[in-house]
């Protein structure tokens, strides 16, 4: 692996090394390294790009990392990881992409992970979006999640991408069972002509199954984003979104939050803030001594946090 | 040490309203309170020592040098801390990311600790939580005046401390500036209404229209101001002027 590459699982993954536990690691379309364990198989798939995970049913504490890494501009790949987390599971999973593009020609990452999540299964997921490179080639990033949650399941879906990443559309899609819950978070930053879209479409199909989706981010320069969110309530059910944005510069931004109650016991909420950084705040950092363009600096930083 | 020379700030809107007219003041006390009915002109007054404000007309000087036309940050750092009357709030920013900011990023968890014990709030229960709407507007406020405790810097100016708190948070919030005219280094400047924070002062300035309406000791403005001389008195919790 090479510094580049290595900067980039860095980013992704939070990794110096290879981690410990369960890892795949894809670079430039081709497996550079993996590892199962006792409890966690990972097998490549035979008929398309991609690889099943198997996550033996009362697994606890166990991590299992899959980031993807690209640095040869022009590259184009489609894969499609399966999750199969077994009953009573508490794990962690890392996923996560990062593009070195210094090429002119568009890279592109295209991942689809499907999670089957066993009754009362714990789940953290993790997914880290980086772009970097000098290369007038696009880095492109279409991620699509479709979650499938048993009974009484958790899931936490933590999703960032900071920098680097000129296009992305990221789908997610999620069916929750009886007493399920869905825990979303995003986390973006687009600057200079980037452009963004998030689709968030929870089936609350279950008794008492909840979701939260919040939405954090940061609109700069040019960029442009678009977040739509979709809850639907489809039986005794708690569903609740929020996007909250701070616009700078000539960007836009649009939210489109929709709540559907199929059921009368129903209670969704939705929540869509979308403003620039309030003067006041700005005005009480340079009371303390940091100049205008560091005061936003912390307002964001603190907001992405 | 601060010297405010001909100070006006003029509003051109449909009225045309002088806010501030012809202000000459000299601040070399430890203690100044600057009281006076609402609408008076105080806060901008505050909020132009800060430079938060620009005066239409006049100048402003900080240890001898003109500081009329410095940006707040530079104000800032030369030595000038200002207090909020409504503290501001920011979604992500913890209790302990302000504090850093105000005393420098070197501030560790217990330095951080300790302004907070100052304003009589119990640090851990308040040191990662975010400086959000979820705090209460009295805890909010001291948490402003332990961002300008840990400046410690040579003038801090605090813009009414006691608006919008309950009557029992004040009585703490009284005991905070008690504690910290014995204490500090530097040259406190406080716009305040309240009767118990007049009376911890070493100079009363009175302004009302704009326009310095009185100057002096405690002994000397007190005994006027509780006999009503301004226009509204309230005397409710030792509030002269609500």
């Amino acid at each position: 692996m090479d510094e580049i590459q290595k900067t980039l699982l860095m980013q992704v993954a939070d990794l110096h090394e290879v981690p410990a536990g369960a890892y795949n690691i894809r670079s430039n379309g081709e497996s550079a390294g993996r590892r199962s364990t006792e409890h966690i198989e990972i097998v490549p798939k035979e008929d398309k790009p991609g690889i099943d995970i198997f996550i033996k049913p009362g697994t606890k504490k166990e991590s299992v990392h899959i980031p993807v890494l690209m640095t040869q501009t022009g590259l184009k790949e489609l894969v499609y990881n399966d999750f199969h987390i077994g009953e009573d599971c508490d794990v962690t999973i890392v996923a996560g992409c990062g593009i070195h593009n210094g090429g002119a020609q568009t890279s592109e990452h295209s991942g689809i992970h499907s999670f089957f999540i066993g009754k009362n299964a714990k789940v953290k997921y993790v997914e880290k979006h980086y772009g970097s490179g000098e290369g007038t080639g696009e880095r492109v990033m279409n991620p699509e999640t479709i979650v499938s949650m048993d009974e009484d399941s958790y899931m936490e879906m933590d999703t960032v991408q900071i920098r680097g990443v000129d296009s992305t559309d990221r789908v997610t899609r999620a069916k929750l069972g009886k007493g399920a819950q869905l825990v979303i978070r995003e986390k973006l930053m687009t600057h200079g002509k980037q452009k963004a879209t998030t689709n968030f479409y929870v089936d609350l199909d279950g008794e008492d199954s909840s979701t939260n989706v919040i939405s954090r981010s940061v609109a700069k320069d040019s960029s442009e984003q678009v977040f739509y969110s979709h809850i639907n309530g489809n039986n005794k059910c708690a569903g609740h979104s929020e996007c909250d944005a701070i616009i700078m510069d000539n960007a836009v931004v649009r939210a489109i939050p929709e709540i559907t109650a199929n059921n009368i016991d129903a209670s969704l909420i939705h929540e869509a803030a979308i403003g620039k950084i309030a003067g006041e705040q700005l005005i009480k950092l340079m009371t303390l001594g940091l100049t205008e363009a560091q005061a936003e600096e912390q307002i964001v930083n603190g907001f992405l946090k | 040490m601060l010297e405010l020379k001909n100070i006006s700030y003029h509003v051109e809107d449909e009225n045309g309203k002088d806010i501030l007219n012809h202000i000459n003041l000299k601040i070399d006390d430890r203690f100044t309170a600057i009281t006076g009915p609402n609408g008076g002109g105080k806060s901008t007054l505050a909020k132009m020592i800060a430079g938060i404000i620009q005066p239409t007309e006049g100048q402003i000087f900080f240890e001898g040098q003109d500081i009329t036309g410095m940006s707040i940050t530079d104000r800032a750092n030369l030595g000038i801390s200002f207090a909020f009357q409504q503290p501001v709030r920011f979604k992500g920013i913890t209790v302990l990311d302000l504090i850093r900011l105000a005393a420098g990023d070197k501030l560790s968890v217990e330095g951080a600790c300790k302004y907070l014990s100052e304003v009589g709030l119990c640090a851990r229960d308040y040191i990662s939580r975010e400086v959000n709407a979820s705090l209460s507007g009295g805890e909010l406020k001291r948490i402003e005046i332990a961002t300008v405790i840990a400046r410690g810097m040579k003038l801090s100016v605090f813009d009414e401390p006691e608006a919008g708190i309950d009557l029992w948070s004040f009585q703490n919030l009284i005991k905070v500036f008690e504690k910290m005219h014995d204490k500090t280094q530097g040259n406190i400047v406080i716009i305040s209404h309240q009767e118990r924070i007049l009376n911890i002062a070493d100079k009363i300035v009175v302004i009302a229209n704009g326009e310095i309406q009185n100057t002096g000791t405690k002994e000397e403005i007190l005994p006027g101001l509780l006999n009503g001389n301004l226009e509204c008195r309230h005397n409710a919790g030792g509030c002269i002027h609500g």
